[in-house]
């Protein structure tokens, strides 16, 4: 496979159509959430992410933005994946992608802790990309930050 | 406007054509290597120009032979160094069509840029003495730029009328982003002490009327300022002709190495500013108190300065001024049209900027409908073309055009017309590849 098929699996096109979690969902009266809003200066594309939470469990990662296929699809997946997990389980998973886009294409994705967010190993190669997928995880961080728990 | 070039139709230059670009590229031995597999295609000139083996070797040259702090030191190499570096600020000066003493050496144009801004910032503290006052702003004075700016030439006066009280107004653009010229007369007025703007934009590669904008700023006595940027490496520039009072320029746009550029001014306008930048090299005399200063160019020269860069632009100037500034525009515009033109046939492409008969460089900036300017770059690049992707810093033109980021190609004088098919080719294989339009 090509450096440029690894970059946009078929997974990650998908994700980018599909776009999972996108349209920002107001938190119902008395519900905890955390928002965020992320630029990325390169091209200024930017998100507004919102997480409402349960408790410590994340519930309804929701999102509204603009960006390329990579960032589009980082939010997609990171909104289906963060559905009904806990916040710290939710860190552990954020510092594994984190570790994947810090690799320079070294790391295989785990698929067993990311899901298809492992799709975005081929991300890693490419540098100037990995701030496009790091750009929703970045919000999801700042939102809990944000919703205090 | 039918043409980017200042001549008649009687003495239109000669282009250069595809024989002469591609002896050219001989002498930039990096267009002849692969990215991706792939014959590099390098259609990013806009950000920056590829260099000329004669311009880093005056370099080595300079440091293997002439290495010294000029004006200062009274050994041999020092003088000999001195002589290089003015005689390079003179090269670069001529070439403008200013004065020798009119060239300020800077780091690159934004520094130029906010040179002159600290220095009027400096002036409506009240520095500068007597002579300084008429650069003063304060509440009630406007500057004025255009919704075309890049970021250089606009945050600089942002951060002027932030720190005076002034008021900073612009002169917007259309839905195509041509400048509102006919808004210009009531938004310059005579509350308006700075009209600031770019000479070609940085995105649309549109020829900006500027002797319409200086005779508007003269009428109301306002100070004109030019961003020379990406109109210096591309067409043939005189100050003196355009009448504007400052102009900042870079040097690695137009073959020169990174690390230089250049404001000018006239000398007496720059002979009563007062300092940006203070230190070593500027003074006549110092105590423990106070200081005066020498007149520009040195008064804004504060430190050891770069000379083997100052060389080496020299020595890029005269390689443009060799193969001759109006044959490369020439040769620019028919590639600009080329790609213009041809993007413009490609479904799902849509091209920004004025339609045909507006004065372009060799810049395209373009849209493809469903598939992001990053992904569009990505795609280019994996096909050995390089292009600028993102707002390039024009936030505001790109609102006013309604996107947020494009995928901007843009030429200079080793490009051929092979590098513009290449470019092409790619394009037309990007919605395929992505999925969109099918």
């Amino acid at each position: 496979m090509s450096d440029l098929d690894q970059l946009y699996q078929q997974i990650i096109l998908d994700h980018a159509k599909t776009r999972y979690g996108s349209g920002l969902r107001e938190a119902p009266a008395g519900v905890t959430s955390g928002e965020s809003v992320q630029h990325n200066p390169v091209c200024g594309d930017h998100i507004r992410l919102r997480i409402q939470l349960e408790g410590s469990t994340l519930k309804n990662v929701s999102w509204e933005g603009d960006g390329c296929s990579i960032s589009m699809a980082s939010a997609s997946v990171l909104s289906e994946m963060a559905e009904g997990i806990d916040r710290e389980e939710f860190l552990v998973i954020l510092d594994e992608f984190r570790e994947l886009m810090r690799s320079r294409g070294a790391r295989p994705g785990d698929e067993e802790v990311l899901g298809d967010g492992a799709a975005f190993a081929g991300v890693s190669k490419f540098p100037a990309r990995v701030k496009c997928a790091m750009l929703s995880w970045v919000a999801a961080e700042a939102a809990l930050l944000a919703a205090n728990v | 406007m039918s043409s980017a070039l200042p001549t008649t139709q009687d003495t239109l230059p000669r282009p250069l054509n595809d024989a002469e670009a591609s002896r050219l590229r001989a002498d930039f031995p990096i267009l002849g290597r692969s990215v991706n597999g792939t014959p590099l295609t390098y259609l990013d000139s806009g950000a920056t120009s590829q260099k000329p083996t004669c311009v880093y070797e005056a370099e080595q040259h300079f440091y293997e032979n002439f290495n010294a702090a000029v004006h200062r030191g009274a050994h041999s190499l020092a003088v000999e160094a001195t002589d290089i570096f003015e005689q390079s600020r003179t090269d670069v000066a001529r070439f403008i069509g200013a004065k020798d003493n009119e060239v300020i050496w800077t780091s690159n144009a934004t520094e130029a840029l906010n040179l002159l801004t600290y220095s009027f910032g400096n002036a409506s503290a009240g520095l500068g003495g007597e002579t300084a006052r008429a650069f003063a702003l304060g509440p009630g004075d406007e500057i004025v730029v255009t919704e075309l700016e890049h970021h250089a030439n606009l945050i600089p006066w942002q951060e002027l009328a932030l720190r005076t009280g002034a008021t900073l107004k612009y002169i917007p653009v259309d839905e195509a982003g041509a400048l509102r010229m006919d808004l210009a007369e009531q938004i310059v007025t005579p509350a308006t002490r700075i009209l600031a703007f770019t000479h070609v934009s940085n995105v649309l590669g549109t020829v900006i009327d500027v002797p319409a904008l200086v005779a508007l700023a003269r009428s109301v006595g306002a100070l004109t300022v030019l961003d020379g940027c990406q109109s210096v490496p591309h067409l043939p520039v005189n100050v003196k002709d355009l009448s504007v009072d400052f102009m900042a320029f870079s040097g690695h746009k137009m073959l020169g190495p990174t690390g230089i550029g250049g404001l000018y001014g006239r000398a007496a306008l720059l002979d009563a500013m007062p300092p940006f930048l203070t230190g070593g090299s500027m003074i006549t005399s110092v105590t423990m108190e106070k200081a005066e200063y020498l007149p520009s160019p040195m008064r804004f020269e504060a430190g050891t300065q770069r000379i083997a860069q100052a060389h080496g632009l020299a020595t890029a100037v005269s390689y443009l001024s060799e193969v001759g500034m109006d044959r490369i525009a020439a040769w620019e515009e028919l590639l600009g049209e080329r790609m213009l033109t041809g993007l413009g046939s490609i479904p799902g492409v849509r091209v920004l900027g004025p339609g045909p008969g507006a004065a372009r460089i060799g810049t395209a900036p373009f849209i493809i409908e469903g598939v992001h300017p990053h992904d569009v770059g990505q795609f280019l690049d994996s096909r050995g073309v390089a292009v600028r992707v993102g707002h390039h810093c024009a936030q505001p033109l790109h609102r006013a055009l309604g996107v947020v980021s494009s995928t901007r190609a843009s030429t200079y004088l080793y490009n051929t017309t092979s590098d513009i098919d290449a470019l092409l080719n790619a394009v037309a294989d990007v919605r395929g590849y992505f999925g969109v339009g099918k």
